[in-house]
């Protein structure tokens, strides 16, 4: 098979597996917030509430698609394709397996940093196109929150491409075979303590989800968007949630590794659910704090987070250095 | 003071200095009902909040002249209908005022029984809401908000054992009470009173070990305590900014006198400090209950005869005001009667309202986010507010 031809097929196949996952995420976390609050959560649609994320996709299809008289038409349409294309292009470089996975490049950290990160723009379009004073109140928040929460967000994601001595995914899953960065004395719980913080942020969850708000903000930025446009937004927001999840399982919780991971499919299996694990401790936070103020975020990332996350790396560098890149 | 500051703004342009004039409500997720909060922003910060309110107004007080006194009991549930047991207490008590109508001694222990039941549901409501304002509906606030409703049913589960309705009771009739207590209600009270009292610690250890829940709360939406008796604020408001003023024991009613209510009272005057006081009224209330059902004497429910018409009761001519401490704050009904089987005139005070008016005095200042956290600590039901 052309080399072409090949990539081709495994992206098609990953972008389905993808968009079928985050489908069925918004279930696992419906069930799991609901447990949390003594309800049953969505049981009618098919066995044990099973067919309920395909009803719900069914249900946005069917919606009317409404677009505000005063809106920016043209921007206001495109932003949730902008919204949704880095939330999904992050995962062209995660490897779910030894060798199974769109490209495995060999600046991968970088590239799903670099990209996740750009949602940004489709956030801003959206809020700023819907010409909705909630809409754009939220876009400004949403632009603060995420520029603010970038910084500690890659810093701690870099600790264990330090201790890996490489930016290639595969290569920092195959440094975990003695030792899971997370287990890695004092620096390795830091690391993915302050890694989840600032996930919680980047992906705007409660307690950090300033630009839903809905008590105060109705919907943030998406409170014009209905149907499909909607649906895109949601699938957007679920899928950057997923991966960043499977980001920090392969970081900190050794990706696919554990008894049988040479079989790629056996692989694939634990990496899924180590980042299920990380995406679950989310769900947790999210379903029991309330949220903070605007205010209070930026003083979190500015003055606590971010020197946090410097004197991590920084230490990380002399850890390095004194020992060698990959004495692992 | 506001208004001046709310019309004369400008809508946003791109210079990025201009105020922007912002709608909550009377549509919006955390309008509790139907209010509208005309904001004035500068960036985050609210410098002017215009309040609308009527948009839930019924006529309540003419309502009130068209019904008689068997009929309007019932009705008078529907001003706040949060904690309706409240507004038929004072209708009844302001009847039994002007009409010098003597309530015997069981009835009277049967209403407290049901005003502190009413009041912990009240709270439980509270306490839900205020937090999905903070935490949102798709978070740690949806959580509380499941938890507290859930305390909620089970009091109204024995309100309905009692007398058949979860919301709108009709429990108090001129002169005593419609309804006995039913064989087992005591123990099914008793049950149901110890299992709050155990998830109220849970509350309070999910609520006051949270970083974030204290950092939202300490320190908002202060009321000093001239602030709050120059507005006149009244309830766990008022409590909280360090004034123990309780009708209970300031002007007892219904045989408030025979429990010793003990009033809690906090000075900080902020949210943290009227949540503080809610918590502490739901302990004192369970208990009330625990010391009314202890003592509760034996006797009729009422001194009024079965009647066989609505205009039957008839009250001589002239004028009363009777207040109860409602979850609130001081619920009061003023009636003008003219000899007839209905009310000439009747005025309704509503906590609610008067609590709202302190909200232009304490939101400028605050971010938007602010708003909704001190709206809720206000606890207004909008039935009450526009009656």
């Amino acid at each position: 098979m052309p080399p072409l031809a090949y990539h081709a097929l495994v992206g098609f196949i990953v972008l389905n597996v993808v968009i079928g996952m985050v489908t069925y995420v918004t279930l696992l976390e419906r069930k799991f917030a609901a447990r949390m609050q003594s309800r049953i959560g969505p049981y009618y649609v098919g066995p044990r509430g099973l067919l309920q994320p395909i009803a719900d996709a069914l249900k946005l299809m069917l919606k009317e698609d409404i677009v505000p008289a005063r809106a920016d038409r043209f921007i206001y349409n495109l932003a949730p394709i902008a919204f949704l294309l880095p939330c999904i292009l992050i995962f062209a470089t995660l490897p779910f397996a030894p060798g199974l996975g769109v490209a495995d490049l060999n600046i991968g950290v970088l590239f799903f940093l670099a990209v996740s990160s750009l949602e940004i723009v489709g956030l801003f379009m959206g809020g700023w196109g819907s010409n909705n004073k909630y809409a754009l109140l939220s876009a400004m928040r949403a632009v603060n929150q995420i520029i603010s929460y970038d910084l500690p967000f890659v810093f701690a994601a870099f600790v264990p491409v330090l201790l890996a001595g490489s930016l290639q995914m595969s290569a920092i899953v195959e440094a975990q075979r003695g030792l899971w960065f997370v287990a890695y004395p004092v620096i390795g719980q830091l690391a993915f303590v302050l890694f989840l913080i600032a996930t919680l942020a980047a992906e705007n969850r409660v307690p950090f989800d300033i630009l839903e708000a809905e008590s105060e903000l109705v919907a943030g930025f998406r409170v014009e968007y209905s149907g499909m446009k909607f649906a895109l937004i949601q699938l957007g927001e679920y899928a950057h949630m997923i991966g960043t999840s499977f980001l920090g399982a392969l970081l900190f919780l050794g990706g696919w590794l554990g008894p049988g991971a040479d079989t790629p499919l056996v692989g694939a299996l634990w990496f899924l659910l180590k980042a299920m694990l990380v995406f679950l401790v989310v769900t947790w936070v999210r379903w029991s704090f309330v949220r903070i103020r605007v205010d209070h975020i930026l003083a979190v990332s500015w003055k606590l987070l971010l020197p946090a996350t410097l004197v991590l790396l920084l230490l990380t560098g002399f850890l390095v250095a004194a020992r060698g890149p990959h004495a692992g | 003071m506001a208004d001046t500051l709310a019309r004369s703004t400008v809508e946003i342009g791109y210079g990025g200095s201009e105020r922007l004039t912002m709608n909550m409500g009377p549509q919006h997720p955390s309008a509790h009902g139907v209010f509208r909060a005309i904001l004035t922003l500068e960036g985050e910060t609210v410098v002017a909040i215009d309040a609308v309110i009527g948009y839930l107004h019924r006529c309540h007080e003419k309502l009130a002249e068209t019904l008689t006194y068997v009929q309007y009991p019932t009705i008078a549930s529907k001003t706040d209908y949060v904690s309706a047991m409240t507004a038929e207490l004072a209708y009844v008590a302001a009847v039994e005022l002007v009409g010098k109508i003597d309530v015997p001694r069981r009835a009277q222990y049967l209403r407290v029984i049901c005003a502190e039941l009413q009041r912990i549901a009240s709270h439980c409501l509270w306490l839900g809401t205020w937090c999905m304002d903070m935490g949102g509906a798709l978070g740690g606030g949806a959580t509380i908000f499941l938890y507290a409703i859930r305390e909620r049913e089970l009091i109204l589960d024995l309100f309905e054992t009692l007398t058949g309705a979860r919301l709108l009771y009709g429990f108090h009739q001129v002169g005593g009470t419609r309804y006995d207590i039913p064989a087992g209600w005591a123990q099914q009270c008793r049950e149901t009173l110890a299992v709050i009292t155990q998830r109220l610690g849970e509350y309070e250890a999910m609520l006051e070990a949270n970083a974030f829940f204290l950092v939202r709360t300490q320190g908002v939406g202060v009321i000093s305590r001239d602030l709050a008796e120059h507005v006149g604020v009244a309830g766990p408001l008022l409590r909280g900014s360090g004034v123990a003023y309780d009708l209970r024991t300031a002007a007892p009613y219904s045989s408030y006198e025979d429990f010793g209510v003990r009033v809690p009272v906090e000075s900080a005057g902020d949210c943290f400090a009227r949540y503080r006081v809610r918590m502490a009224e739901f302990r004192e209330s369970i208990r009330l209950v625990h010391a009314a059902l202890d003592g509760l004497p034996e006797g009729p429910i009422s001194s009024r005869p079965g009647v066989k018409s609505v205009g039957q009761v008839r009250i001589p001519k002239g004028e009363g005001y009777s207040r109860v401490e409602g979850a609130r704050g001081e619920v009061g009904c003023y009636l003008v009667a003219d000899g007839g089987p209905k009310p000439y005139r009747l005025k309704w005070r509503g906590a609610s309202f008067s609590n709202l008016a302190v909200l232009p005095h304490i939101i400028p200042g605050h971010k938007v986010a602010d708003v909704v956290a001190i709206m809720g600590s206000v606890d207004p039901v909008f039935g009450e507010v526009d009656r």
